[in-house]
């Protein structure tokens, strides 16, 4: 069974929750730039919450599945038309054999989720399906899919579904002007009073150049104590680089692993996906410190409703079945 | 380096463990011990740990591992007396052939004639280094190899170049890098060298190490090209 790509989009790809473990050896995480939207396409679909599944930038592309398959779809509404009917995200639907999937074009956000129940049949790359463009492995060839392209998809688990609409008390909708919390340092001591109030009071515009590497903003330029670089380490997501024009740049999914420029702050992992879904030329944010206590609180809120939308995994009867190659009672070895 | 390591919060799911604000071989040995003996003695809730010159990022679950029980976890490693001794010298050091100068290294005689040495002096002399990786990064499986001696340090190109060759030895500073693919570079390229620096279909990737010693091996130019099949990866 199998999914083909009519038209590839502006910029359509699989993605995981990442690639993790290898940053030691200089391997970007990549990954879902909004991975709280990926998880809820995939329990809409009974997958596991990081299965992966196709990120679509903007422009959407055209599909067409060669059988019946359900698909959940999250995060941005990028104006989804099945066969001429509108489809609202943050819900599942059953996509017809020989029906075609299209995008009419953004109205709210700017990246969404599309998870096929059972996922995709991709191999794994350093444990994980995710496209690292730059680096031109994982996902599809290691690269966005295009026209003629044909994306095999795995069976389904058989596990226990939410019911269609069940997200629907996550639908987000994305606002122009976010305001995204952070929390100060790793290198906020390294920036002039003046400098960190700049920062937090000011908004800042996201720049057409933002990409999956990181979101550059445009806007009052934050002053520097003594020099914008230190000696390279590592970059943790979300942190807020500023480089020596005093313009901030977030540091997301395809970032490099280690940098050499001062970090003011680093976006609390809730908030990643309000810079996911900043329309790159037409979005501004602003910034609001936050401590560490209040960022673990909203991540654990953030991590409750998508074990909440996943469901009680225990009353199915396919989870506590024997898998194959297992003992029966009763059976041979 | 700092009488003690600073812990700073890089968001609420990575500590950063700063032994120093230079590059110093102490401060880097500190880090590939701590990385080593986080691998090897785990707690619930701890990430993969990302080595830089003279800092941690220990990257962990907040909900499972607070981050006053991390840092003290990491303090009690820190103060065993053993702490940065048992990998302070290379535990591995990879021989790495390379072809040096013409279009291999279109920087080498601009390099020997600002240090003022022939070109045949100047390969000898950086053949002698043993390096050690003091951090992956930039690109996937791009090694930081230190230390060059003062006498050839050199400074970056003043236009970085729009294409580097993959597997290009080059120097900046008192460091020397490799290139893993061809990218934009702004350091001297002094050499090329046939061996892959990454794989993403092995595991682990890239054939460098941090903490690895590492060699240079001048070779001829009519010998390079078969000398790619006998990379040993192990």
């Amino acid at each position: 069974m199998v999914l083909e790509v009519l038209e590839g989009g502006l910029l359509t790809t699989v993605q995981d929750l990442g690639r993790h473990g290898y940053e030691g050896y200089g391997v970007p995480v990549a990954g879902a730039m909004d991975a709280f939207a990926l998880q809820a396409a995939n329990a809409l679909v009974g997958n596991d919450l990081g299965e992966a599944g196709l990120e679509l930038t903007v422009i959407g592309p055209r599909l067409r599945a060669t059988e019946g398959c359900l698909l959940g779809l999250a995060g941005a509404d990028l104006g989804c038309v099945l066969d001429g009917q509108p489809l609202a995200p943050w819900r599942s639907y059953w996509l017809p054999a020989g029906a075609t999937l299209s995008f009419g074009g953004p109205r709210s956000g700017c990246r969404t989720y599309l998870a096929v129940a059972g996922g995709v049949d991709l191999p794994l790359v350093l444990g994980s399906r995710s496209t690292y463009l730059r680096g031109g492995f994982g996902g599809y060839k290691g690269r966005a899919l295009r026209a003629g392209d044909v994306l095999a998809l795995s069976a389904p688990a058989g596990r226990r579904l939410a019911s269609p609409s069940a997200a629907r008390f996550l639908a987000l909708t994305y606002g122009d002007e976010p305001v995204v919390r952070v929390l100060l340092g790793p290198q906020a001591d390294r920036f002039t009073a003046a400098g960190m109030a700049t920062f937090l009071d000011s908004t800042y515009e996201v720049s057409g150049d933002s990409d999956r590497m990181g979101s550059r903003l445009k806007g009052p330029r934050i002053e520097h104590t003594r020099g914008p670089d230190v000696i390279s380490d590592g970059i943790a997501l979300g942190s807020v680089q500023v480089p020596g024009d005093g313009q901030p740049i977030v540091m997301l999914a395809d970032r490099q692993t280690t940098g050499g420029y001062t970090k003011i702050a680093t976006v609390i992992d809730a908030d990643i996906q309000l810079l996911a879904q900043c329309l790159p030329g037409a979005s501004r944010v602003r910034f609001q410190a936050v401590d560490l206590d209040e960022a673990v609180r909203l991540r654990g809120a953030q991590a409750a409703q998508l074990t909440l939308l996943a469901g009680p995994r225990a009353y199915n009867l396919y989870d506590v079945a024997p898998a194959d190659g297992e003992c029966l009672p009763g059976g041979q070895e | 380096m700092y009488p003690e390591p600073r812990y700073l919060d890089a968001g609420e799911a990575a500590l950063m463990v700063e032994f120093a604000d230079e590059i110093s071989p102490q401060a880097n040995a500190l880090v590939h011990w701590l990385a080593a003996t986080l691998r090897l003695q785990p707690v619930p809730g701890l990430g993969v740990p990302v080595p830089a010159y003279s800092s941690l990022l220990v990257q962990y679950d907040p909900l499972r591992l607070g981050r006053d029980r991390l840092r003290r976890h990491l303090q009690i490693i820190l103060a065993r007396p053993d702490a940065g001794t048992a990998l302070a010298r290379p535990t591995r050091l990879r021989q790495i052939p390379a072809a040096f100068g013409g279009e291999y290294g279109p920087d080498l005689a601009a390099v020997a004639a600002l240090k003022g040495l022939d070109e045949a002096e100047l390969v000898r002399q950086l053949c002698e280094v043993i390096f050690t990786v003091y951090m992956v990064g930039f690109l996937p499986g791009f090694p930081y190899l230190g230390t060059l001696p003062e006498s050839l340090a050199v400074p970056r190109l003043t236009e970085p170049r729009l294409t580097v060759p993959q597997g290009s030895v080059a120097i900046a500073g008192r460091q020397a890098g490799i290139y893993p693919f061809t990218s934009p570079g702004g350091w001297q390229l002094l050499g090329r060298t046939p061996y892959q620096m990454f794989d993403p279909h092995r595991d682990p990737p890239a054939y460098l190490a941090p903490g690895d010693g590492v060699r240079f091996l001048p070779v001829a130019m009519a010998e390079y090209e078969g000398l790619a099949k006998d990379q040993p990866w192990c």
